[in-house]
């Protein structure tokens, strides 16, 4: 089995073992060791929380560079859409892209443009007879992820439609060998301009068995400072810009799923936010719905740790600069509709891991729950975090499980001490 | 015949923002112990469907999970009022829930009906004015590897 290559790190020098992380780590992948934080692979999502929530900024995302694309003849920008949100004063989406060209990009191709085009499938999809309700969206990496960690009943849900990332990838690379047949395949180089790190991830790693057409992600910051020194402040500006409203849409929260033109959908944000959603869609305690939509992160993709722009000021930025769009500039033509091409689809879902799973076998699980019950309730419950553990129920599973030792804590240490101290 | 582990929750009456904890929390046990995908959705719905149904009608009670290896029981103690027609109340769509708890989506008479399609068993004592105690029976033989 492959490991999965995570996109956030820890710096070593900068972590001072303070326990803010492991608090926030919604999947608990967080543990203080030997003075500083240690993520376990296998159950960190990528969502970026520790990065937020570190007051060190110890914590931190692994993205390219833009000179990583040197090694390309023909550069090609996929900026999210979060992008157009980031800068104060921009009255012009083409800017943004006339700017791309300036930093050396020789076509940009925009995701909000593939958005577009995966919204029209979109509704054709939850036409699909046969297809499970309620659809859930498969453009947040984080969400997949914590799905196929957490809620494995809930993976025949997912829309098994490549996120307009990926759909955007393809596009680009076919339209650079139409306009230039003398480029081959492998001097075209796609760089994706990411609010986070968990795009970073999917494209390292795939998911499932489709491997990502993106060969490079450079993060939003990065792109935000080169762009600035670039854009022009002209008013006559070329018109370079392929989207609508719908494309901008997708860079906040509730932008794709009203996109799907139905009144029955969801959609949250935030991580404790979805996670809360996803447990009620698995007691099937929802009403009925045909789509749901979930984001990581707090306001949608402008919420990215990636982003320079607070998210709610970026909204609001994105809020102006739709005002003047169409609805939509990329729709389907009538023989397109008839069926959803292989380019938007990919085939199986990456296979379920049972991380939590304490044992081998049932008898031997329920032989630690049993143990690790027993423990909890001699602790003090405080969940302090002392002991490098989220929460004291965490810290017994780490000593059932033999990844921690009693006397890691602290209070039943001193507690112990001051015991044996009163005995003399 | 392998040791039982025993969940136990207090479910508080009236209060809707925590109902359905107890049943993400045995969700989460069950997982842990490698339980099947399928079990472990049946188990959650019957215990959700439970767990409400004592904050509507009873103001709260108490949960016990009961899991071992060949089956996993749900026993729901309350001292609500009592189901007076027992029969009646499983038919679906039957529900005596007040318009308040209906217009906050509850109450639509399938708690019961849900309970009993989720579960192998179901047996249900009640007295009215002392409480009701449901026992729900889930098998697992040859679900597991």
């Amino acid at each position: 089995m492959t490991v999965y290559e995570h996109s956030v790190l820890l710096d070593e020098s900068k972590c001072t073992g303070c326990t803010t992380c492991i608090k926030h780590c919604p999947t608990e992948a967080i543990r203080i060791k030997n003075g500083h934080a240690v993520i376990d692979s296998e159950r960190c999502i990528d969502c970026g929380e520790c990065i937020r929530y570190c007051p060190h900024q110890a914590k931190r995302a692994v993205c390219g560079t833009i000179s990583n694309m040197d090694r390309f003849k023909w550069k090609i920008a996929l900026p999210a859409p979060s992008l157009y949100g980031q800068f104060d004063n921009l009255e012009d989406l083409n800017h943004v892209i006339d700017g791309l060209y300036k930093i050396g990009f020789d076509d940009v191709y925009e995701v909000a443009k593939a958005a577009e085009l995966v919204s029209a499938y979109t509704r054709i999809y939850l036409q699909t007879e046969g297809v499970a309700k309620p659809v859930i969206s498969s453009a947040c990496p984080v969400v997949m992820r914590l799905i196929s960690l957490r809620f494995p009943s809930l993976a025949d849900n997912i829309i098994h439609m490549l996120p307009p990332m990926e759909v955007a990838a393809k596009f680009a690379r076919r339209r650079a060998l139409e306009k230039h047949p003398e480029l081959k395949d492998e001097d075209i180089g796609v760089c994706f301009i990411s609010p986070c790190p968990a795009k970073a991830s999917y494209v390292k790693n795939g998911f499932g068995d489709y491997k990502s057409a993106v060969d490079e992600v450079i993060s939003i910051k990065d792109v935000y400072f080169l762009l600035i020194g670039k854009m022009s402040q002209d008013n006559n500006i070329d018109f370079l810009s392929e989207t609508g409203r719908i494309g901008i849409g997708w860079a906040r929260s509730g932008g794709e799923a009203t996109a799907i033109f139905n009144e029955n959908y969801l959609a949250a944000d935030g991580i404790e936010n979805v996670i809360h959603v996803l447990d009620l869609v698995e007691t099937g305690n929802i009403p009925p719905l045909e789509f749901i939509e979930l984001n990581a992160c707090t306001g949608g993709c402008v919420g990215g740790v990636l982003t320079v722009q607070n998210p709610f000021i970026a909204k609001a930025r994105l809020q102006t600069l739709r005002r003047y769009l169409p609805i939509s500039q990329n729709t389907l033509l009538p023989e397109e509709q008839n069926y959803i091409s292989a380019d938007y689809l990919f085939e199986d879902l990456p296979n379920y891991k049972p991380i939590t799973r304490l044992g081998n076998s049932l008898a031997e699980s329920m032989r630690m729950m049993a143990d690790i019950q027993k423990l909890k309730s001699t602790l003090p419950g405080i969940d302090c975090g002392a002991c490098g553990a989220p929460t004291c129920r965490a810290f017994a599973e780490d000593v059932v499980k033999n990844n921690a030792r009693l006397e890691d804590c602290r209070i039943m240490k001193t507690a112990a001490e001051q015991d044996s101290k009163d005995s003399l | 015949m392998s040791e039982k582990l025993v969940f136990r929750f207090d479910v508080s009456g009236n209060d809707f923002t925590s109902a359905g904890q107890a049943s993400v929390q045995v969700k989460k046990n069950l997982r842990q112990l490698g339980f099947d995908n399928e079990i472990i959705r049946r188990v959650s719905i019957a215990m959700y469907e439970g767990e409400i149904n004592m904050v509507i009608h009873a103001g709260g009670g108490v949960a016990e999970v009961h899991v071992c290896e060949e089956y996993i029981e749900i026993i729901l103690d309350d001292h609500g009022p009592g189901i007076k027609d027992i029969e009646k109340a499983m038919q679906a769509g039957y529900s005596t829930a007040s318009e308040t708890i209906r217009s906050l989506g509850f109450g639509a008479g399938m708690g019961l009906p849900n309970m009993k399609k989720n579960s192998d068993e179901m047996k249900i004592t009640s007295e009215v004015g002392v409480g009701t105690r449901i026992v729900m029976k889930i098998n697992c033989k040859g679900t597991n590897e």
